[in-house]
């Protein structure tokens, strides 16, 4: 992991929504090859965070810079060439509704890389087999899928384009324990195998002990801790400390850490 | 990562062996699968027993995958497991995108022919339509039994409810339904006079204005406009609830989701309707009667002496249909509603089918009306 120059970085960022607001000189860093979760309260904005980062949402102060580039004096051009290095998992899925499964996948390929079609649709193929759908599948639609498979194939469509940045917005929400335990595994395999670094907004204690290198806590309108688990547990904040020392978090710590992990 | 430098990757067969290089990345793809391709030729069925990986630059799942699938997933394993100078990152990607491609990859599809495509997808509609009717008639029978127990009640009619779908499908439409007749009244007197010019029968023009109006157009258009406008409404507010749980949550509730969402909707359209075609028939007439007035020098007078004699009975006709078709139009609007299975696509394709359902509905019965009618002799 290369500590001293993160992917993204993230500088005095301010949202606001009217007066409403949700950030207020949010300081945060990602780094190469980690798995980040974010966590924090409903509404305090992990999602609004995720969405300035990606380019969804144009922030109202600070500075994001990607890859050593700050995303807002970039060009449009530049800016879509950047964010072809990232992949976003939507909460939902957001698969085209269209589109059958492969078709999903190979979209962005087709689009960006101006591939063929059917050397796109070999590639997702490929994809769909690497995050564990069977082979029919790749025929559905995504009105015929369980909310596990759409999950699976939501992330072989970010995986598309071989993103270095993989941003999850609550993966593993709406899923069963076993759908979400398997869908763990699946991203520390793929993260150990692509290389890839992970920004991961959940609420699921699981998820969260089981995979991430380090923890973001958001609140207060800013990241309050920034850290590896075992010391943001330890962080005097009564938020942090019913987080993370509640039943569910005393459940989830005691289930025994991943082999995998890093 | 993707460097702007044109290193795209190369394969060098030897004897037995194969050497890769450069970039193997997915926007070096085409190069990349040319490379494959030649190497596949060269190579044709031999073994490939030892691979060089070590003057890749970059490799990523696109480079992988056309790498495995040209030597073989368990090939591929095999030639990776013991090479000592593979970076276990990259030998952690090669053996994940084996793995992935050791099962096959093409989906079976299931070849038809076009024939038996098309009987099957008519016999499939004709079903569905019958089914669709059947349900229909089971809805309207369900809506007459609760509005016969509730009839006697009156602390259970939902007065408010009633009002406010009064208010929404009726005062409304007003303006809209207005609009289009008095439209549709100036176009039939300008047709009517453009036909009955060449007999010198332009007098008459009047009588084509009062009859169709009153018969049919004044209804027809007022009924199309809210099988339109009316019973997408009620498709879209029942369906959002019906997909939100909301219709589930009702019945959890031991309410009666018909007296609760279906009787006020239903009512309202009997109410509106009637009041509804009546202003159409207005508008249309007085639309006639302006085209008449301007371009055709029948005078004001003229046309409301002509206009009263012509009999009674067919405002009775026209106006007699109207709660007929209300009560269908509110009837599929709000079974399309209940029909909606949870998705927001699902709520648009039951809008959709709600209003081509109601106009057809709505022209169908009204075809057999004037069957009816002409037989009658009304």
């Amino acid at each position: 992991m290369n500590r001293d120059c993160p992917l993204i970085r993230i500088r005095d960022l301010a949202n606001r929504f009217g007066d409403h607001v949700v950030h207020e000189h949010l300081d945060l860093d990602l780094y190469s090859g980690e798995i980040l979760g974010v966590v924090g309260g409903s509404g305090s904005g992990k999602s609004v965070l995720l969405r300035s980062i990606v380019g969804l949402r144009r922030p109202d102060e600070g500075s994001i810079e990607v890859f050593g580039e700050d995303l807002q004096s970039l060009s449009e051009r530049r800016r879509s060439k950047l964010e072809r290095r990232f992949g976003v998992l939507f909460q939902r899925g957001a698969l085209f509704s269209s589109l059958n499964l492969q078709e999903n996948v190979a979209f962005p390929m087709i689009e960006h890389i101006g591939l063929a079609r059917s050397e796109a649709e070999f590639l997702a193929r490929v994809k769909l087999a690497l995050v564990g759908l069977p082979v029919n599948a790749a025929l559905q639609t995504p009105a015929e899928l369980s909310g596990g498979m759409i999950k699976r194939a939501a992330l072989a469509r970010a995986l598309a384009l071989d993103p270095e940045v993989l941003f999850l917005d609550e993966p593993t929400a709406g899923l069963d324990p076993i759908g979400a335990a398997d869908f763990d595994q699946l991203l520390l395999t793929l993260r150990n195998a692509l290389g890839l670094s992970v920004f991961l907004v959940t609420h699921d204690l699981d998820t969260l002990y089981r995979t991430c290198d380090r923890v973001a806590v958001l609140a207060k309108r800013r990241v309050l801790v920034a850290g590896r688990l075992e010391a943001v547990e330890n962080v005097d904040d009564p938020w942090v400390r019913d987080y993370f020392h509640g039943p569910r978090a005393r459940a989830a710590r005691q289930s025994p850490p991943s082999s995998e992990k890093s | 990562m993707s460097s702007g430098v044109d290193n795209a990757g190369r394969l060098v067969p030897r004897l037995d062996s194969l050497s890769v290089t450069g970039d193997w990345t997915l926007v070096h793809y085409a190069t990349l699968q040319d490379q494959v391709e030649a190497a596949r030729a060269r190579i044709g069925n031999a073994e490939v027993s030892s691979l060089d990986l070590s003057e890749v630059v970059t490799l990523d799942t696109a480079g992988a995958a056309l790498l495995v699938e040209l030597l073989g997933a368990e090939n591929m394993t095999e030639l990776t497991k013991d090479a000592p100078d593979l970076p276990p990152a990259r030998r952690a990607l090669l053996h994940t995108v084996a793995q992935a491609m050791a099962k096959p990859l093409t989906p079976q599809y299931q070849a038809t022919s076009p024939l038996i495509d098309f009987l099957a997808r008519t016999g499939e509609g004709l079903e569905r339509f019958w089914r669709q009717q059947r349900l229909l008639l089971g809805f309207i029978g369900l809506i007459l039994s609760s509005l016969i127990a509730t009839l006697w009640r009156p602390g259970r009619w939902r007065i408010t409810a009633l009002v406010a779908q009064i208010q929404q499908t009726g005062l409304y439409a007003i303006g809209i339904v207005a609009l289009l007749t008095f439209l549709v009244g100036a176009v039939v007197a300008f047709l009517g006079a453009t036909v009955l010019q060449n007999f010198g029968a332009t007098i008459y023009t009047v009588d084509l204005i009062a009859f169709s109006f009153l018969r049919e157009f004044g209804v027809l258009l007022a009924a199309i406009l809210l099988a339109g406008r009316t019973a997408s409404a009620f498709t879209a507010q029942i369906g959002s609830m019906k997909a939100n749980e909301e219709i589930d949550a009702l019945r959890a509730l031991g309410l009666n989701t018909v007296e609760l969402l279906v009787l006020p909707r239903v009512l309202a359209l009997l109410m509106t309707l009637p009041i509804l075609t009546f202003i159409g028939m207005l508008s249309g007439i007085i639309g006639g009667a302006l085209v008449c007035l301007l371009v055709l020098d029948i005078s004001a007078l003229q046309f409301v002496i002509i206009l009263q004699g012509v009999p009674l009975k067919h405002f009775l006709v026209g106006l007699a249909k109207a709660p007929i078709f209300a009560f269908f139009i509110a009837a599929i609007g709000c079974l399309e509603g209940f029909k909606v299975s949870g998705s927001a696509q699902s709520v648009g394709e039951h809008t959709t089918s709600s209003v081509v359902q109601s106009i057809f509905m709505v022209i169908l019965l009204d075809a057999i009306a004037a069957l009816f009618f002409m037989e009658m002799g009304w």
